[in-house]
């Protein structure tokens, strides 16, 4: 039991080394540490209204996160993020410019659902590629990314542009004012905690029940364990990989539909870049996923960990003068020493005693979880 | 469309597409060494942003250019060091410490730049050296011969890094731990010490690339490779692990992408759909990636961490 408890604190550990560097950092900046800690913390849980923002923050990364782990447990990589969670914010929007009568019971479900079937597409397309055109799905999700960013600013910039824009002349690239009948109900009044977060959470939820609960999972986490073993079983390998891909890209694209609804604005904005809409959820729903050992629930509690250093960033600009782009370097310096912690999780595993502790008779879900971190290929 | 197709117009995208094609081929062949060992990098991008800033400040501040090129280099040398510990040592699943060290490189670029510059401010940059003769044949002189010392460097490597692969022992040896480890490993090649010269000399030039970029274009912004360096990797693949393959991948992304800019300005692309028109390079090489991906066959360690146990 020892070093299971050891094993499984080395992502913490390699969080706290992780830390240690943001420390070394901010000092480096000239700035003191322990204010800058005191600033994000206080900025991510300080009132109410900032735990509101920092759930929020933390939505898209729960969504991308869960789609994360049902693609890696299928033993294939999504990068596609970004450009599933802008292609559901495009199709929800639409939806919502062309109805925007329907009443709220009505329309908040629709832009939800139209949103997981623009991420689903974007995510079927890579995983269609791979399984019948075998192209590596990491370089396609990448080219996706690229396209979708002009895609959105081609449509944001023309065809869906606000005619308000074009009349004063202004041109910003954004769509008008969507329906309020689409907009995600607050759930908290007096804080910008909508609707929104509860869908996360519960599709964070419903993923791990497709995973472990349903035939539909076990035949993707049997395609993730062995491709062949799962072919000789009569499993379709090909379906699942491209299936994989679309429960994952249509998760994004809800964070997508999310990001819309869910904003102030009630509106599509775009600054040029996909960070600018999508604040890089694409990419730090990964990390969420990663610290979360690649587990839909445990990505919940990671992806708060997560907003919350985002949106205490932002208070660290506000009081020390630190550039909120500390958090993104942060990021990568957590995935990169969580990742090469797998490896000393195994190795303490086998120094520390007898490997049994980890045979068999483990759940099932914990025993993947240690292989598949160490295992995920392209 | 007509005005496209004159003579000065097409030279001058020519020499537009050699010029763009540079940071990307540089990238590329360094990736090129690090797949043919078996080590994906993914951090590309991230390594670019990196050098690309640091190499951008030393001119800022000291207005040296080589000196820049050398602190773009040491910083390809640094991530190399640290890539090499993540993939070699802790055996770390390669896609994603290689996105780590792009949202890395993505994080601290912007940070440095906006602690220590703030707005961009245009640098000299890098001067073009005609080659005696060559310059002044007409038509090819100017976009051939009438380069940067960066760009000559990039097409010189093209030969310089079939010759190491190919026909030294080194070369051999790289490829040897990216196709079969284990046995390369029991004829007592090192697959670490191989990998991680490997890895080292692949980042170099991904950070020689951010050099030619920022350099090339003589300013700075956030995220100013706009994930040039992720191309560079599916380059490698276009060019199916081939340095001359590799060349005619990053040309033809080079020549598309100049086109787009010498259409959009001559109006031939209305600006309407202008967006539209700068998908064409990513659609370019999904398309590629589909027709290349049966024929071509990866190195088969590639991704696998190296493991004795």
């Amino acid at each position: 039991m020892l070093n299971k408890v050891l094993g499984g604190l080395v992502p913490f550990l390699a969080a706290l080394v992780a830390f240690a560097f943001g420390a070394i950092m901010l000092i480096a900046l000239g700035a003191n540490p322990f204010e800058g800690l005191e600033a994000i913390f206080d900025g991510a849980f300080g009132s109410g209204e900032r735990l509101a923002a920092t759930a929020v923050k933390a939505t898209p990364l729960i969504l991308v996160g869960a789609g994360i782990t049902i693609a890696f447990r299928t033993n294939v990589v999504n990068i596609g993020g970004e450009s599933q969670i802008i292609g559901g914010a495009l199709l929800s929007t639409v939806v919502a410019l062309g109805l925007p009568d329907l009443p709220a019971f009505l329309l908040v479900p629709l832009v939800i659902i139209a949103g997981a079937i623009g991420g689903g597409i974007l995510g079927a397309i890579p995983g269609a590629l791979k399984a019948y055109a075998s192209v590596n799905e990491i370089l396609s999700t990448i080219m996706l990314n690229l396209m979708m960013v002009q895609f959105m600013n081609y449509l944001l910039r023309g065809p869906l542009i606000d005619p308000y824009e074009l009349e004063a002349g202004t041109r910003i690239p954004q769509t008008e004012r969507l329906s309020d009948n689409a907009a995600l109900p607050t759930i908290i009044g007096g804080t910008r905690f909508h609707l929104g977060v509860l869908i996360a959470v519960a599709a964070a939820i419903v993923a791990y029940i497709i995973l472990w609960r349903t035939p539909v999972g076990f035949r993707l986490r049997a395609v993730g364990h062995s491709p062949k073993a799962a072919k000789a079983a009569g499993i379709n390998v090909k379906r699942n990989i491209t299936l994989a891909l679309a429960i994952s890209g249509s998760l994004a694209g809800i964070a997508g539909a999310i990001l819309v609804f869910g904003s102030e604005g009630q509106r599509m904005v775009t600054d040029g870049s996909a960070a600018g809409f999508t604040s890089s959820a694409g990419f730090n729903g990964i990390v969420a996923a990663l610290f979360g050992g690649l587990h839909p629930l445990w990505t919940i509690p990671s992806a708060f960990l997560f907003g919350a250093l985002l949106t205490g960033a932002t208070q660290l600009q506000r009081v020390l003068q630190v550039p909120s782009s500390l958090a993104v370097a942060l990021n990568g310096i957590i995935v990169i020493f969580v990742i090469s912690s797998s490896r000393v999780r195994t190795w303490l595993q086998t120094t520390l005693g007898n490997t049994n502790l980890f045979g068999k008779e483990e759940d099932d879900e914990d025993d993947e979880e240690i292989n598949s971190t160490a295992e995920v290929t392209t | 469309m007509s005005d496209f197709f004159t003579s000065s117009v097409l030279v001058a995208t020519f020499a537009s597409a050699i010029r763009l094609a540079t940071p990307y081929l540089l990238a590329s062949l360094g990736e090129t060494i690090g797949q043919r060992s078996g080590v994906l990098n993914l951090g590309v991008d991230g390594v670019m942003l990196l050098s690309a800033f640091f190499s951008y400040w030393t001119v800022l501040q000291t207005g040296n250019l080589w000196l820049a090129v050398v602190v773009a280099l040491a910083v390809g040398i640094i991530m190399g060091v640290l890539y090499g510990i993540i993939t070699v040592f802790f055996e770390a699943t390669q896609g994603i410490s290689g996105i780590g060290i792009f949202i890395f490189g993505l994080g601290f670029s912007d940070l440095m730049f906006r602690q220590q510059v703030g707005t961009p401010k245009p640098v000299q940059r890098l001067p073009s050296v005609d080659i005696p003769v060559l310059a002044d044949i007409p038509y090819i002189g100017e976009p051939l011969f009438q380069r940067s010392l960066l760009t000559y460097l990039a097409f010189a490597l093209v030969p310089l890094t079939f010759l190491l692969l190919n026909k030294t022992t080194f070369g051999l040896n790289i490829r040897s731990v990216g196709e079969n480890p284990q046995a390369a490993d029991s004829l007592g090649v090192s697959v670490e010490r191989t990998r991680f010269a490997a890895i080292l000399i692949g980042n170099s030039l991904a950070g020689l690339a951010g050099a030619a970029l920022v350099l090339q274009l003589g300013i700075f912004q956030p995220n100013l490779t706009q994930g040039m360096g992720f191309i560079a990797v599916a380059l490698v693949y276009f060019g199916a692990w081939r340095p001359l393959g590799v060349m005619g991948g990053a040309l033809l992304y080079g020549l598309v992408n100049a086109t787009v800019l010498q259409w959009k300005s001559l109006g031939i692309i209305p600006v309407s759909i202008s967006d539209l028109a700068g998908m064409a390079p990513a659609i370019v090489t999904i398309g590629a990636l589909i027709l290349l991906a049966r024929r071509v066959n990866a190195p088969a360690a590639l991704t696998k961490p190296f493991s004795r146990h």
